[in-house]
């Protein structure tokens, strides 16, 4: 216990909350130590409540917990909004000299630490540092090498000049030294280093960096809630490359931009959210009939209309399963770690390019913002394979030509994906079209050729079927009586909650689905547990609504719709609830 | 391979299904002719069409094309520019895709200055859904949905492009196939944003902007003596009620296009079998 760590630091939007939170985390990072990391921020440019947390680990952390040992309390809200997660023990640092704060009390049964953040963050030159002086004496309380910190602060202001960093450092001691002097030295906690190498990531810039590797060059979107990161890390990064990220004027553009940039050939990406989703979906059908190659990401948020644009919700799933008029075909891919957002980046454009169809990456706001802590080598790079399915160059266009010696896009072959050319290539030109269209890509209304390539486009959704893995990742004990199912984000604190389930002697077949359509094949696992529990941030079931269509068979469900990611602790109680009703735990 | 191309060679087999008479005939000879006259090929052009009768013309046109979602033409033709600069594109619609559906895009496509051209068929009127008023409808136009008239002051797609900061503003009719067909390829010729608005009489719905009308009403500007340089001149041209100007209204003679401030250099098409050889820089990037 005393090497984990539970820090947060609050205060108002505008008050450098973010930055500071990702300052710790990364000194932590870089002393070879775990992190998760999770925010409560609102859509607001100032004033209001945001909070910066990370969990600290040697071992890796997959959630949140109820629990707060350190924070750092800009504002008296601050203290308030985390009163239930704070404990005997707990310490809290706060700047007693702030007008608003000089009336704060801090609970009895919690040490309240008063550093003079502002007049310290001036000694070392300027009232700006002042979060950073409260993070020195964050040092001092966990027993953390302030060194760590100072790589932390190099990187983040390295650019800024040599002078920035050394004042920043120079306010970190500052904290640090003033409570050492006024202060006991014994709080208990003893933050241990390794020298194991670990990066630190949310599951946006997973996304942006995978999309690089897969060698995406062409991103457009619209700026929105929580998938704005995506853009903001392939800005720069993707010139690097020969790749251009365009900014759009609505939705609408994005995603059609996007689809012009993959006819003319390159791959490429659009990421949003919600609301976004909304005006692209007008865009999918023109997408999946014209057979282009497009990886749409959506970032989900809590809605529906507006909804929360900072909370979190994996509301979407039938919007994307089902969204727009007429049959549109499309494969779905959800990653559920950060790692795997990276990864399932990659895969998403292999089978956009390689069955010639929309693809859409669904990540949710608790992936898109957690931090967390992984290995370099779980983004080993030489492992990233690019298949761009059957491109047809100038000499290999004879056999898909007609008898007027004319390319035929939407050839009905037999596993339904046809050949493609880039434009530029010669004897290759050629359209298409959003309306019905024959092998040639021109508009007809013939009987047989609408029915021709209905079935052809569906043959290649038949042939992704056969030839891809969709299969589950699967977790605990293979032959337990309860079966766990999920998606998302949720992966992370469903397995921390098993092993503290295990620990109570209630032992969890856990399968976390990466792939919603085509998805695994659950009827076995079903029909074999006694329960089937259905985890899900949603207030309908959506995803247990489309289990139970699957594999005829009623679920149980877990949902949570307030806006808050699941944490291990409640989910071992409602877990444990379902499975031994007469002996609920309350953590 | 370009210099022998023909108009012909950007015409497909498929005949046209407009009605008899309908300008669209006259506004399509004079892009293909354009294309041909600056060296394009089909296989290295791209035409982008809207919906309407205007949208059937990637049909009738030999060259790489994509037909797609009413109103979002521009959108696409600048993704595949900027994609692979290489290629010459031109985007095709009508007065409803462009200025009512699409309309937005257009201000932001005239803002961006993409090097490609956009060639609107101006019919005022829907012809393909039998005539209903258009954003360029005139204000006492009476249809099936305006009974008494739009009662809405037409839409002036030039001056919505010249303040949106257009770099290259060209207006044509679409029987007067020389001076159409000229400024079309002076349009695609444009280091930018390239927009030409064709009147394109439809004689089966509107019979009110005839070709009578037009004929008419239109002041040749090559005639006069305007200089497309001159924004001012330009913008009293454009303001002017009554008279139906045609030519190059403006041109802006420094224009540098979107690709080039952008530092757009090549084709984003081409990518290796892996992820690219320094990708391991990009992890490290998150110590």
């Amino acid at each position: 216990m005393p090497d984990d760590l539970n820090w947060a630091i609050g205060g108002e939007a505008g008050d450098g909350i973010d930055s500071t939170g990702k300052i710790f985390a990364q000194a932590l990072s870089r002393a070879g130590r775990h992190v998760y990391t999770s925010k409560d921020f609102a859509s607001r440019i100032r004033g209001g409540y945001t909070a910066y947390k990370v969990r600290t680990s040697l071992d890796r952390v997959e959630s949140v917990v109820d629990r707060l040992d350190v924070l750092i309390a800009l504002t008296e809200r601050t203290i308030n909004e985390n009163m239930d997660e704070l404990h005997d023990g707990s310490v809290i640092i706060y700047d007693g000299e702030r007008t608003s704060m000089q009336d704060v009390e801090v609970p009895e049964n919690m040490t309240g630490l008063d550093v003079p953040l502002k007049r310290l963050a001036e000694e070392a030159g300027g009232a700006i540092m002042r979060n950073v002086v409260a993070l020195g004496a964050a040092c001092e309380v966990a027993n953390f090498p302030i060194e760590h910190l100072d790589s932390s602060l190099s990187k983040r202001f390295g650019d800024k000049g040599t002078a920035i960093v050394e004042n920043n450092q120079q306010a970190a001691r500052l904290g640090q030294e003033y409570t050492t002097e006024h202060y006991d030295h014994a709080y208990g906690y003893d933050i241990e280093t390794t020298d194991e190498d670990y990066v630190l990531l949310n599951g946006d810039e997973a996304i942006g960096m995978g999309a690089i590797a897969a060698g995406c060059r062409f991103y457009s979107g619209y700026p929105i809630t929580p998938a704005t990161d995506v853009m903001e890390y392939l800005t720069g990064r993707i010139d690097q490359y020969g790749g251009k990220v365009v900014q759009a004027e609505d939705e609408l553009a994005a995603i059609n931009l996007a689809l012009g940039a993959a006819r003319a050939g390159a791959r490429a990406m659009t990421a949003t959210s919600g609301p976004g989703i909304d005006l692209m979906t007008e865009t999918f059908g023109l997408v999946a009939t014209t057979e282009t190659p497009l990886v749409v990401c959506d970032v989900m948020r809590a809605g529906p209309s507006t909804g929360m644009p900072t909370k979190q919700e994996q509301g979407d799933l039938n919007m994307l399963l089902y969204g727009g008029h007429g049959e549109i075909d499309r494969l779905i891919v959800a990653p559920t770690t950060v790692s795997e957002c990276f990864w399932k980046t990659v895969e998403a454009f292999n089978l956009a390019e390689r069955y010639q169809i929309p693809v859409f990456l669904v990540a949710d706001l608790s992936l898109a913002v957690t931090e967390q802590t992984y290995p370099p080598d779980a983004f080993d790079m030489d492992a990233v394979e690019i298949d761009r399915g059957k491109l047809v160059d100038d000499d290999e266009i004879d056999p898909w030509a007609d008898e007027q010696e004319r390319f035929q896009p939407h050839f009905p072959t037999a596993d339904g994906i046809s050949p493609r050319t880039l434009p530029g290539t010669d004897g290759g030109a050629h359209m298409t079209t959003g309306l019905e269209h024959d092998s040639l890509g021109r508009r007809t209304e013939d009987t047989e050729v609408r029915v021709e390539q209905v079935d052809k486009r569906q043959r290649k959704v038949e042939t992704a079927k056969t030839e891809e893995d969709w299969s589950s990742r699967e977790f605990g004990d293979p032959d337990a009586d309860t079966l766990v199912v999920s998606w998302g984000s949720n992966e992370g604190p469903i397995r921390e909650a098993m092993e503290r389930l295990a620990q109570n002697g209630i032992d969890i077949r856990f399968l976390s689905v990466p792939y919603l359509f085509p998805r695994p094949e659950l009827s076995d696992a079903v029909e074999a547990a006694e329960t089937t529990v259905v985890v899900e941030c949603n207030a309908r079931g959506q995803f247990a609504n489309l289990l139970e269509q699957d594999v005829f068979e009623r679920v149980e469900r877990i949902n949570k719709y307030n806006g808050v990611r699941f944490k291990a602790d409640e989910l071992v109680a409602d877990i444990t609830d379902l499975v031994r009703p007469q002996e609920v735990t309350t953590q | 391979m370009s210099s022998d191309v023909r108009f012909i060679d950007f015409k497909s087999d498929k005949q046209p299904t407009w009605c008899p008479g309908c300008g669209d005939f006259g506004t399509m000879n004079g892009m293909m002719k354009g294309l041909a006259e600056t060296g394009n090929h089909p296989d290295d052009t791209f035409i982008v069409a809207g919906i309407g009768c205007s949208g059937k013309i990637g049909t009738y046109m030999h060259s790489y094309a994509l037909h797609g979602v009413h109103g979002r033409a521009l959108p696409v033709g600048i993704g595949v520019k900027l994609a692979n600069p290489d290629l010459e594109v031109m985007v095709a619609g009508g007065d409803g895709d462009g200025y009512s559906i699409g309309a937005g895009h257009f201000v932001h496509a005239v803002r961006r200055n993409v090097d490609m051209s956009y060639v609107v068929m101006d019919n005022r009127i829907y012809g393909l859904t039998k005539g209903q008023a258009s954003p360029t409808s005139r204000e006492d136009f009476e249809t099936s949905t305006t009974p008494d008239g739009t009662n809405q002051t037409p839409v002036n797609p030039l001056a919505l492009a010249l303040s949106s900061g257009a770099t290259f503003i060209g207006q044509t009719f679409s029987s007067d196939a020389q001076s159409h067909a000229e400024v079309v390829r002076k349009a695609i010729e444009h280091d930018g944003f390239g927009f030409v608005n064709v009147y394109s009489p439809c004689v089966t719905f509107n019979d009110v902007d005839t070709y009578d009308y037009f004929r008419d009403s239109i002041v040749d500007l090559g005639e006069t003596d305007h200089d497309p340089a001159d924004r001012d001149a330009a913008m009293e041209r454009i303001m002017e009620g009554g008279t139906e100007y045609t030519g190059v209204i403006y041109q802006d003679p420094d224009s540098v296009p979107y690709e080039q401030r952008e530092g757009i250099e090549g084709s984003m098409t081409e990518i290796p079998d892996g992820a690219p050889d320094d990708a391991m820089d990009l992890v490290r990037e998150f110590y």
